[in-house]
């Protein structure tokens, strides 16, 4: 059986593997999933000590990371962010954009303020879009290379109080498609990964404002739970992997079926 | 990762005598899976397990045309008594149409169509969900398109299908996600198979009218969906219920 075994004990050996938000949730927990697997993994966000108790980590368990504090809100902080890659590793073979805001209050659309607006739409949308330029200039350059968005069922779906971030959401899936379609045949294959109710800070921050929020999202997904973190993780790094060489502007919805 | 993610499973996959079926067949049984292919024509399904039992892998064939309610009955039966039960399965087995705009398509073209892709994945789902249920929980795979979701000149009956195929997928996957029974599907664009073949066969033009609507300029391997079907029945997939994959090359984002 040897021959059919694809044995991929791991798949990203030395790969250069960039993630942003990865001081919590789903960001902090696929890092550490690449590292296990091999990667050299930069990872970027705002909060310093958090970010560097995660490089912690993972070197400690033997793998190889370096965190570089970053707002991706901020140009000059991403034209540095990339940088000090490219001056450390002189490639990038693999992207995680994942950096992102929530509002822990919901603001109607009519009570949004533009202060609130901005923040979630330069972080999210601006941020990703921001980053993807500096990725996709460096992936031409060196011949190809893998990006993948975090969006939300909330790229597809709406809720209440959350037009800011649906509509970053919803943003995130029209770049992630239109750069896949114009960067296909310069072998770069971009996908994004839409998570649904996850147990990460968001969803505890919101929680506060939210009387009874967990049980009314439990209600209304079929599994009747909150996902976990290694329950995204695992589906960005197939998306990253040999596995997914055909697919391209696409995403993968991973919801425990809220959104059915 | 990857190494074994399917020691001691039983799966099935219908049609797995040839192209995505068959390929999956393969990946399944390399990965430690007890395979069973469902599919009618004998001697490609008797290739097919001897591949694998070559290798030794674990595999078997039982003749299977879907389009019969007793023979589905009779798989099933068979399952359940050789093996006593099943863990995930991949309903794969379809079949496609000449291209024919929908006024000049024929009742026996609806009936071949829909008995197939819809009838015979419907069936196979009503006895799989029981079996996967009894043993604490499992994944269901459909084979739906890049026609579920989106339509072509010519393709109606078997658009309609595949996209009936996402509704049946997202409506089993609310009724048993409290049983731990997980149900998806993958949506291939075009794939190098036997199906593709025939229609380029009939008709050579287009084959480069098809490559110049995908992005990516080239088919599919059959390997390429049959990667993203284990990924789907194995660990990585556990919060993901009711959805589909569209592995298509960047067919289809263009309006």
């Amino acid at each position: 059986m040897k021959e059919l075994i694809a044995v991929e004990e791991k798949r990203f050996t030395d790969k250069v593997v960039l993630v942003t938000g990865t001081t919590s949730g789903i960001g902090r927990t696929t890092a550490a999933a690449f590292a296990r697997e091999g990667a050299r993994v930069v990872t970027a966000a705002r909060r310093e000590k958090l970010g560097e108790s995660l490089v912690e980590e993972i070197t400690e368990a033997g793998g190889d990371a370096c965190f570089i504090k970053t707002d991706i809100r901020n140009p000059d902080d991403v034209d540095s962010l990339f940088n000090q890659i490219f001056e450390r590793y002189d490639r990038l073979d693999i992207a995680f954009n994942n950096g992102g805001v929530s509002h822990p209050h919901i603001p109607t659309v009519a009570k949004t303020t533009v202060e609130e607006w901005d923040e979630v739409i330069e972080t999210n949308a601006r941020g990703t879009w921001l980053c993807m330029k500096h990725e996709i200039n460096r992936m031409l350059k060196q011949g190809g290379g893998i990006i993948v968005n975090t969006s939300s069922i909330l790229g597809f779906t709406a809720d209440y109080g959350l037009s800011h971030y649906c509509a970053s959401k919803h943003a995130i899936l029209a770049l992630t498609r239109t750069a896949a379609l114009e960067y296909a045949p310069k072998n770069i294959r971009i996908n994004a990964v839409c998570p649904g109710p996850i147990q990460t800070e968001i969803l505890e921050r919101a929680a506060k404002y939210i009387p009874n929020m967990y049980d009314m999202v439990i209600a209304n997904t079929a599994m009747k739970r909150i996902g976990d973190t290694d329950e995204i993780s695992g589906i960005v790094l197939w998306l990253c992997s040999d596995e997914a060489s055909y697919m391209i502007g696409k995403e993968i919805s991973v919801d425990g079926g809220q959104s059915i | 990762m990857n190494a074994r993610r399917f020691d001691d499973k039983v799966v099935l996959v219908t049609g797995g005598n040839s192209g995505i079926g068959r390929a999956t067949a393969i990946a399944f049984a390399a990965e430690g899976a007890s395979v069973v292919i469902a599919a009618r024509r004998e001697n490609l399904g008797a290739d097919v397990v001897d591949e694998i039992t070559g290798r030794d892998g674990k595999a078997e064939f039982i003749r299977t045309d879907v389009t019969e309610p007793g023979q589905v009955e009779a798989l099933f039966a068979a399952i359940g008594e050789r093996y006593g039960r099943l863990n995930h399965a991949f309903n794969n087995a379809g079949t496609g149409v000449p291209l024919r705009r929908l006024a000049n398509t024929t009742m026996e073209e609806w009936t071949a169509v829909m008995n197939t892709n819809l009838r015979g994945t419907w069936l196979c789902m009503k006895y799989e969900i029981p079996m996967i249920r009894k043993e604490g929980g499992g994944s269901i795979v459909n084979n739906s398109s890049v026609m579920g979701l989106r339509c072509n000149d010519g393709l109606s009956l078997y658009s309609a299908s595949k996209h009936a195929i996402l509704g049946l997928t997202r409506a089993a996957a609310l009724e048993v996600a409290h049983r731990k029974v997980r149900v998806n599907a993958v949506c291939p664009g075009f794939v190098d198979t036997d199906m593709a073949r025939k229609i380029f066969d009939h008709n050579p033009a287009a084959k480069d009218a098809i490559l110049a609507s995908v992005p990516l300029g080239r088919l599919a391997k059959p390997e390429e969906i049959a990667g993203a079907v284990l990924m789907l029945c194995s660990d990585a997939a556990t919060f993901m219920t009711g959805k589909e994959i569209v592995i298509a090359g960047g067919q289809g984002i263009r309006p």
